[in-house]
């Protein structure tokens, strides 16, 4: 009897996989199946806004949600492995910011034009916009955006630093009374290294990449370099600074060792789930400055939403991408995933303050954040800022414009070794 | 055994002057049974080596589609001139003498227990091998869970403070451990078939002459089944240098713990860099190259005297 009813649910099941796959397949007729390649967010919005965007399409396109690897290095990798091996099966794609001048370049992502690209620029905050624009065209959406704050201890600093030089002073006092003084920051060797040093710099005034494509480094670049060397070389540093990413960041301002740390807003909750105390003294303030008077222009991420070069159904995948980061789903994004939308209106929204007390700040710095180098070469020119600036107490500010030059160079001229 | 009767076949047949019939049939079945083997291996080697070759003498970025070209020898010069490909080999030559050299030892060591083990045989030999049935990635990702500092064992019990995967000694500690521990069953498995080699009763007739263990050890032992310890030592060196998993997983190249498996890959992977990729490949096939004919010749007298001996 049991043996029976086993093979009876099996042929049940094989008949309805046949079934649901006859249904799907949808020879030409169906709707079209859309392939999403985004980095795994633990909060399942994407897929949520994946379901309400198919069901809203009338039957035009139906969108499977592809997840990448975790790290954003492993993301890009798998990315340009299949887009340079003109894999069709990649129909939207979310971009992280940096990725704009290099996947535009080769053609493994189509422009957004004509209405298409008013329909996702309407309303949305202008240098989320400059991240996916590249020789003049729009290559993608601005779904979400990023950008670090400054968080510290009420109980430690009764009015945050507005500068660097400040910062590294408060901390010395801090110090010296034997108090929690450390500065945590992002200090290991990758990508973090360089929003660092992009940020200290465009905050001094300078630039790393000119519109021609020429070194633009100068005496902001060695300001940059003095306040990274000063913080790892003095009491602010962590012990485990040149392995600091912003895990460990959030982790050594959570053990309440620091008093204060640079980093984005997923902190916040964080430190309001595994360290209440920490949590009840816990200020925001805007990005420190460098030059006295001036606010920081810190370096904006975030993802844009991209149509893949080799799709095969190119208007639904724009139509898609265009609903998966329409109002509604940025602000399911905002509100779920903890992701800060590009859209402008949606800061205004009463039901973001809650989850989002430091909202006015964040579209305040986004307003003047800093791009990184738009180049098709950025991957080789992040690695060579990073391994130029690694370990950050190592670093040498008089030489720091000489040796910085020379390897970015031989970062963009693909003739070199890295 | 067979194997060094067919050497023996081999090595005196060019000696004999006329080639009968028969051999000459022999000879040309022979080639006719291995041509498909030979076929496919053409196949699935000769074209991806020539492949890298022709690509390793092109500028060829796959971010860059319109510019590549015909450069001749440059890449090779691009690599040979950078001094991260001479850190990059020196930090290989030291992981690989290492670990091959402990690997030696252990493996001796293990292969001498599995060689005299009385009881329980099979169990001895099954657990032996046990790391070297593991996938090298996993083997990896275990022992970079040991030595983390937040979850791992090895830094509590060694009294260490700071991140241990985040320094060089340290890193090459790690690195050389997991390679070791994965591969000494390897090294041990291939010194075993060796001793099996080795008859009992010159051991019983050193013995009566008086000579003690360690005697019989270097003086019978060793000099028998040096065609197996140099097989191995072959076998291992040539592996250790294409090093890539442990330290991917590791340390994915930080702290100067970079080699040049990883260095290729982050040329061909990261940066699409198909000229300077394969440029580095190439290098590092004529390396491998290098390592086996000066093992082959170097050692490879002894091998003869070896065979005339026995």
């Amino acid at each position: 009897m049991r043996r029976r009813g086993l093979v009876l649910s099996t042929l049940a099941v094989l008949a309805a996989s046949l079934v649901a796959t006859g249904c799907g397949g949808g020879n030409g007729k169906g709707p079209a199946q859309l392939n999403f390649y985004i980095f795994p967010e633990p909060s399942g919005s994407f897929e949520k806004a994946a379901k309400e965007c198919s069901q809203q399409s009338n039957g035009a396109y139906s969108i499977t949600v592809n997840t990448l690897p975790s790290d954003a290095d492993g993301q890009r990798q798998q990315l340009v492995r299949r887009l340079s091996a003109r894999d069709s099966s990649i129909d939207i794609i979310g971009m992280d910011v940096i990725w704009t001048a290099e996947f535009a370049q080769a053609g493994w992502i189509k422009p957004w034009t004509g209405a298409r690209a008013a329909q996702v620029t309407q309303g949305t905050l202008p240098v989320p916009i400059k991240t996916a624009t590249y020789k003049g065209k729009l290559w993608g959406a601005p779904a979400n955006s990023n950008t670090q704050l400054l968080w510290y201890r009420k109980d430690l600093v009764r009015t945050p630093p507005k500068t660097w030089a400040q910062m590294l002073a408060m901390s010395a006092a801090l110090a010296k009374q034997g108090k929690p003084h450390i500065i945590e920051v992002q200090g290991r060797q990758y990508e973090g290294l360089t929003v660092w040093f992009n940020s200290l710099n465009a905050s001094a005034g300078g630039s790393i990449i000119g519109p021609t494509g020429n070194v633009t480094l100068g005496a902001p670049a060695v300001r940059a370099a003095t306040i990274m060397k000063t913080l790892a070389s003095g009491p602010a540093a962590d012990p485990g600074l040149s392995q600091a990413q912003e895990d460990q960041a959030r982790l050594g301002f959570e053990s309440g060792n620091a008093a204060f740390e640079v980093n984005y807003p997923f902190v916040w909750p964080s430190a309001q789930e595994n360290a209440p105390k920490i949590f009840k003294n816990m200020g925001f303030a805007p990005w420190p400055g460098v030059n006295p008077g001036q606010p920081a222009r810190v370096t904006i991420g975030g993802i844009n939403f991209g149509v893949g070069g080799y799709t095969k159904h190119p208007n639904e995948a724009f139509a898609a991408a265009a609903c998966l980061r329409n109002s509604a789903h940025q602000k399911l994004y905002a509100l779920k995933g903890g992701l800060p939308p590009t859209l402008n209106a949606l800061y205004d929204d009463p039901s973001l303050a809650k989850p989002y007390p430091f909202k006015d700040l964040i579209r305040q710095q986004l307003n003047t954040a800093s791009i990184r180098p738009q180049s098709p070469a950025y991957a080789d020119i992040s690695l060579a800022i990073s391994k130029g600036l690694s370990p950050p107490d190592a670093i040498n500010p008089p030489t720091i414009i000489s040796s910085l030059t020379s390897q970015l160079k031989n970062a963009q001229d693909s003739g070199a070794l890295l | 055994v067979s194997t060094t009767t067919a050497g023996r076949v081999e090595a005196a047949a060019p000696k004999r002057k006329k080639v009968s019939d028969r051999a000459r049939a022999e000879r040309r079945l022979g080639w006719l049974l291995c041509a498909p083997a030979v076929i496919v291996m053409l196949l699935v080697t000769a074209y991806p080596i020539v492949n890298a070759f022709v690509l390793s003498l092109q500028r060829a970025d796959l971010r860059f589609p319109d510019a590549n070209k015909f450069i001749g020898f440059d890449n090779y010069g691009t690599v040979l001139s950078s001094s991260l490909w001479w850190d990059d080999v020196f930090h290989t030559v030291l992981i690989t003498a290492v670990s091959v050299a402990i690997e030696l030892v252990l493996g001796m060591l293990l292969a001498l227990v599995m060689h005299r083990a009385i009881f329980g045989r099979g169990t001895v030999r099954t657990s032996i091998l046990i790391p070297y049935g593991i996938v090298t990635v996993v083997a990896a990702f275990s022992w970079r869970y040991a030595w983390s500092l937040d979850s791992g064992w090895i830094p509590g019990l060694l009294g260490i403070k700071t991140d241990p995967l985040a320094q060089t000694g340290w890193s090459y500690v790690a690195i050389i451990i997991t390679e070791v521990w994965k591969t000494t069953p390897f090294m041990a498995l291939l010194l075993l078939a060796g001793l099996a080699l080795v008859p009992d009763e010159l051991h019983e007739a050193a013995k009566v002459d008086g000579a003690n263990a360690f005697q019989r050890f270097f003086r019978i032992t060793v000099p028998l089944i040096k065609p197996a310890i140099l097989v191995a030592l072959l076998f291992r060196t040539l592996d250790a240098f294409r090093i890539f998993d442990s330290v991917f997983i590791l340390t994915a190249g930080q702290n100067n713990t970079e080699t040049v498996s990883i260095l290729g890959y982050n040329q061909l992977l990261n940066r699409l860099n198909l000229g300077l990729g394969s440029a580095i490949s190439v290098l590092i096939f004529l390396l491998v190259a290098a390592i086996a004919f000066v093992f082959i010749k170097g050692f490879g007298t002894s091998l003869a005297a070896q065979r005339g001996e026995t």
